[in-house]
């Protein structure tokens, strides 16, 4: 029980990290509080990635003779041929899920930004950033039927 | 192979119509006059319209092209691959994509303001090559990526209506979480793919997966995050909560391209996961077509039909009717078979042009006089006869009057329907018909039936469309006609499609 515990720590986490975001996605009423929890749920995918690409015993996926520092033009292809050779020995770790949670992250920042730049309007617009408070002037809007007023600028 | 571009420009058409519009939304973002932006999105979209339809010339002569991205070989780097399964989405995509910025010249100087435009073009080409990226693609991670490169623009785009009615930054923002939610759980689910097969590229996974024949625990997994998120990207019944707000207040040009397209390019995904990269025979997935697919487009047939009746906002009926047809869509792709899946595959294309063309029509009576609600729609008929005529036939085809295309998808629907002994679902589509018949009738009865109001004791002016937004509405109007009366040519796509999902020609 406790070596399975130990073993599949990471996955633990991310379970854990995954519906703690979700649930504040979910329970929250402010839309910054909701945007952390976006960001808390996405983290929680970089570290699944990230936990899949290890290899029990794997190194990190870096040929090593190819940084000696005889690697020139002269030596550097002999050298490489060697390196290359060596590599199929040695574990390493999967470097290809790493590079996809680059992605990743990248497009994490992007959501966060331009959420971020929306509750910004918002809090212009409505003045409130209070999910519960907006619906209520939203539903006020609709009932005084000042639909037209807002809209009327037509060309 | 037939194809009427030179050599070279037809071998690189389908990564063409990816990077160009990607490359020109960065030119349109600094340009300084609106007009110039509008004019290099104008012609970026129809040379992606044009590559299209070579794509699908060359599709229907060599069955599948494949391009490997960068010179790399296919299971290694990234694969762009088109078949008869995505060939016509790609098509559909790019042609609602040059009617929508013809559409947009006279529509943005109303909705947008003027600094904003160039940026706008921008994040329309941007929202366009995700939307076709993640239609071409034959690699599961990139499919993630375009997924958010056009997702991300899109609730930009939805936000720009807030000139126009605050209420577009709140659905945008909606938009944005349920859409980043849905998103990752689709990579959560491709995380696990990868997990259980080693790869990224669909085929090879496909290929991986049919070796454990029965579906192992991780791929069961994989599948439910797959399906849940694309299901919230495509506005599956329970999950299309962020639709109706983004559709009614989003800038009219955007409404219409996300009616036409988005939801359509996520359905897609969905076929192609569940149809080419996992095993449809198999038992999970096939009580998943049944059980989830087909009972829950059912249910959400009925609810958002119903809720369509009650709205007071014209677009808002509409984006609940868009949920309806997607509940019909799934029905047919819900029944697994060669009959039901094309039916759900030529309902999804008719659906597209249908919408379109409803959203244009919209747009413009709002152009020309300001009105939203149902309840203005009285005497639209004689204020503006052409844009009306062209609504009506968008209408009439999405109830499915015969010789419309609307008829020809929910004839086989029902077809397939009772072919696979489902009769309650026979009945479910004749019913949810009626109340399209309800919902779209009002709009009809209060256009063509009842007098124009009065504007201090005169009848108003009668003002028609401008012509750049009438050339893209009767374009989809006349469409949805031709398809309804000659429907051979969307039906053997359909086939097409059907026989790369279920025929196992990979």
């Amino acid at each position: 029980m406790f070596s399975e515990f130990i073993t599949h720590f990471n996955y633990i986490v991310v379970i854990i990290l995954m519906m703690t975001g979700l649930y504040v996605v979910f329970s929250a009423s402010n839309m910054i509080k909701k945007l952390v929890g976006l960001s808390v749920f996405q983290t929680s995918v970089f570290l699944l990635y990230i936990t899949m690409g290890k290899v029990t015993g794997g190194v990190p996926p870096i040929i090593e003779g190819l940084h000696g520092g005889d690697y020139g033009p002269e030596n550097g292809a002999g050298h490489g041929a060697e390196a290359a050779g060596q590599a199929a020995e040695i574990l390493y770790s999967n470097p290809l899920p790493h590079v996809l949670i680059l992605t990743a992250i990248v497009v994490g920042v992007a959501t966060l930004a331009v959420g971020l730049a929306l509750v910004v309007r918002i809090r212009e617009v409505y003045g409130t950033i209070e999910e519960v408070e907006i619906d209520r002037l939203n539903y006020a809007f609709n009932m005084d039927g000042v639909d037209e007023a807002a809209s009327g600028e037509t060309p | 192979m037939s194809t009427f571009l030179t050599g070279w420009l037809s071998a690189e058409a389908p990564v063409l119509i990816v990077v160009l519009p990607l490359v020109m939304a960065a030119f349109c973002a600094v340009m300084p006059k609106d007009k110039i932006a509008w004019i290099i999105t104008l012609i970026t979209t129809l040379i992606c319209a044009v590559l299209a339809f070579d794509i699908v010339l060359q599709v229907q002569s060599a069955g599948v092209l494949s391009y490997a991205l960068g010179g790399w070989d296919p299971p290694f780097g990234i694969e762009y691959r088109i078949d008869g399964l995505n060939a016509p989405v790609v098509l559909l995509i790019s042609a609602i994509g040059v009617i929508c910025t013809l559409y947009a010249l006279r529509s943005t100087d109303a909705e947008i303001e003027p600094k904003k435009r160039a940026p706008f073009y921008a994040a329309f080409l941007v929202a366009f090559a995700g939307l076709l990226g993640m239609v071409v693609t034959g690699d599961a991670f990139n499919v993630f990526v375009f997924l958010e490169v056009s997702s991300i623009s899109t609730y930009v785009l939805v936000a720009m209506g807030a000139s126009r009615d605050r209420r577009a930054l709140n659905s945008a923002y909606n938009y944005l979480i349920l859409g980043s939610i849905g998103a990752t759980f689709f990579v959560i689910g491709v995380g696990f793919l990868y997990m259980e097969t080693g790869t990224l590229n669909m085929m090879d996974m496909a290929d991986q997966l049919a070796v454990t024949a029965d579906g192992s625990r991780v791929a069961q997994l994989a599948f439910a995050f797959i399906v849940v998120g694309l299901g919230l990207k495509l506005a599956m019944f329970p999950l299309h909560l962020w639709l109706p707000g983004a559709y009614a207040y989003a800038p009219t040009a955007i409404t219409a391209f996300l009616a036409a397209t988005a939801t359509k390019a996520a359905l897609y995904l969905l076929l192609r996961f569940v149809f080419t990269v996992f095993d449809p025979s198999l038992a999970f997935i096939g009580a998943t077509l049944t059980w989830l697919l087909a009972v829950l487009g059912v249910v959400g047939m009925f609810v958002a039909s119903f809720q369509a009746i009650f709205q007071t906002d014209a677009r808002r009926v509409l984006a609940y009717s868009s949920v309806a047809q997607i509940g019909y869509i799934l029905l047919g792709v819900g029944m697994g078979t060669t009959l039901g899946v094309s039916a759900g595959y030529v309902h999804l294309i008719n659906h597209g042009i249908i919408k379109g063309a409803l959203f244009l029509a919209l747009g413009a009576f709002w152009y020309r006089y300001g009105i939203k609600r149902v309840s203005d729609f009285n005497g639209l008929g004689k204020l503006m006869p052409w844009t009306m005529s062209a609504f009506t036939i968008a209408a009439l085809a999405l109830i499915g009057i015969p010789g419309t295309a609307g008829f020809v998808s929910k004839f086989q629907l029902l077809t397939a329907a009772a072919d696979n002994g489902w009769w309650w679902a026979v009945g479910a589509v004749v019913v949810t018909s009626i109340l399209a018949v309800i919902y779209m009738g009002r709009m009809l009865e209060a256009a063509w039936l009842q007098p124009a109001p009065l504007v201090n004791g005169k009848p108003v002016a009668s003002r028609e469309a401008p012509w750049p937004m009438m050339v893209g509405l009767w374009v989809l109007a006349i469409a949805s006609l031709v398809f309804g009366i000659m429907p051979a040519w969307p039906l053997e796509l359909a086939s097409g499609a059907a026989q790369v999902m279920l025929g196992g020609g990979l």
